[in-house]
């Protein structure tokens, strides 16, 4: 006689009045995702181990495509710029560059990752707060776009502008009110307090350098495509103001990026799909103020340095199960082998969290954890799951933004990550740690080095 | 008083306590589980029973027998 297939014994009570409306997120509404672009997740981590990153190039490829048409179709002069702090993985960088990105640096260390890869420094733009003199030095003899923070920056730059004995090309950084609350205002020049036009008088006093361009980052997760609509029309006009008061020609608008990826939020209630508008209405908003804003005949570059948008969708990561238990009031808990050490983005966003096989059973209010040893690696602390075993795989997503960049080496290894090609081939683009990454930079005294454990 | 003996089951899964007026849902094991704390059988019995009748290895069912306890006490049926 053949058995009668499992499922883990699970009693739940019933709560009249205090009904979820979207129900208990039956079966049928069980995600499942057994392979990745075509690989199936068994096969990566028979291969590459668990937890393991994954991108897929395919993914990468057609949103980077979809993203740049839909603002080159509507302006004519278009540049991105790849926003290395998004993701910094060299096969992601050096993907972006070949669809057409430049690049995007906010430090002297992305600096160097960049012109590493190969990039040529007038295809980089410098941005941040942090611009140490070595680094600029370098920046503006290599031809960098640099887009200057602050007033000490600018003294930096004339030094440097003496030293080299030319005149330097700089962007200015504003900051402005676009509508978007909380307004960003620590970086660059505020403009509508005068500040930004200050800066510029004191550019245009210095004689070293030359204003060429304006740069504004208005936030991050931006759901309102009008408020880059306002951002660039305040840009336009205070361009203006500059070439009428000091000549400077503005050759490129760089409105920064922050467009959100189909990721949601922690406390927004409509799914992603509902809640994030599209691409298009970005483009359309933005492509629309700048021709109305610009006057006829001109057409500056439109900089785009978009990051999450172009990346966070074609990550996953995949963990598996190692325990499950029952917490002091009863929930259902589960230990993965990564948690917020992995996941940064777990701190605001609610993963879409797929299982690698059909699992049968009455779904529990679950917390999945992970493995570090402190309360706040939760990844998802309400989620409807089946009763799941160890070994159950837990794929997240979209987790290709910011986690390969603001990962934490704390007390676990980081694992591989890989990039499954266009033609469904794994490349391990960065392997796993090992205690040698660990301990490589540091340095035992004599005096302590231990002999038979003392 | 066993408060489990006082439990109403059906075969769908329905669980009424009459002392408290609360309803449960059980899955298609958990009432094998229940019918057969209700009749006193230790987790060792219940758990070999799982075993006979379900695709599960016998360390699994162990544990889960031990889950499905913590489970009830928590909503006071044990």
């Amino acid at each position: 006689m053949s058995k009668r297939p499992y499922e883990k014994p699970v009693i739940n009570k019933l709560r009249s009045g205090l009904m979820n409306k979207f129900g208990w997120s039956p079966a049928y509404a069980r995600k499942v995702r057994t392979a990745i672009d075509g690989v199936s997740v068994d096969e990566l981590c028979g291969q590459f181990g668990s937890p393991l990153f994954v991108y897929s190039e395919r993914t990468a490829r057609r949103t980077y495509r979809q993203m740049f048409n839909a603002f080159s179709t509507r302006y004519p002069n278009v540049v991105f710029g790849w926003s290395y702090k998004t993701n910094y993985l060299q096969a992601i960088c050096a993907l972006m560059h070949q669809e057409g990105a430049i690049a995007e640096v906010v430090s002297a260390m992305e600096y160097d990752k960049a012109r590493l890869l190969g990039m040529p420094g007038e295809k980089i733009i410098f941005n941040g707060p942090h611009k140490p003199m070595a680094a600029l030095e370098k920046a503006v003899s290599e031809g960098a776009v640099i887009n200057v923070d602050n007033l000490d920056e600018i003294v930096d730059l004339e030094t440097v502008a003496k030293k080299l004995n030319r005149t330097v090309h700089v962007g200015m950084r504003l900051n402005l009110d676009a509508g978007i609350y909380p307004q960003w205002s620590r970086f660059g020049f505020n403009l509508e307090s005068g500040q930004a036009l200050d800066a510029a008088k004191r550019i245009a006093r210095g004689g070293r350098l030359k204003l060429n361009g304006l740069h504004c980052h208005i936030g991050t997760f931006i759901m309102d495509p009008q408020a880059y609509a306002r951002e660039i029309t305040k840009m336009v006009k205070f361009g203006y103001e500059l070439r009428e008061a000091f000549g400077f020609d503005m050759e490129f608008y760089d409105i920064g990026g922050g467009f959100p990826s189909k990721s949601r939020l922690k406390g927004v209630y409509l799914p992603p799909e509902v809640a994030i508008p599209g691409i298009d209405e970005f483009a359309e908003a933005i492509t629309h103020a700048f021709s109305e804003a610009l006057k006829p005949g001109d057409f500056p570059k439109l900089i785009i340095e978009s990051g999450r948008a172009l990346i966070d969708e074609s990550g996953y990561l995949i963990t598996s199960i190692v325990a499950a238990k029952r917490l002091a009031d009863g929930t259902r808990a589960y230990v993965a082998d990564g948690g917020v050490n992995l996941l940064f983005t777990a701190f605001w966003y609610k993963f879409n969290v797929e299982l690698d096989r059909e699992v049968g059973g009455i779904n529990e209010t679950s917390v999945i954890y992970g493995p570090l040893c402190m309360n706040i690696d939760a990844i998802d602390e309400g989620i409807q799951l089946p009763p799941l075993k160890r070994g159950t795989r837990l794929i997240f997503s979209p987790v290709g933004a910011y986690n390969n960049t603001q990962w934490l080496q704390f007390i676990e290894y980081r694992p591989n990550v890989v990039l499954v090609t266009e033609k469904g081939e794994v490349e391990i683009i960065r392997e796993a740690e090992d205690i040698t990454d660990i301990t490589r930079r540091e340095r035992l005294p004599k005096h302590l080095e231990l002999k038979n454990g003392k | 008083m066993n408060r489990l003996s006082q439990l109403a089951l059906s075969d769908e899964g329905f669980v009424f306590d009459p002392q408290t007026g609360d309803s449960f849902q059980v899955s298609e094991t958990g009432i094998a589980v229940l019918r057969a704390l209700k009749e006193g059988r230790s987790d060792e019995d219940i758990a070999q029973q799982l075993v006979a009748h379900f695709d599960v290895a016998l360390e699994e069912a162990r544990r889960d027998c031990t889950d499905f306890r913590s489970q009830l006490k928590n909503f006071g049926l044990a």
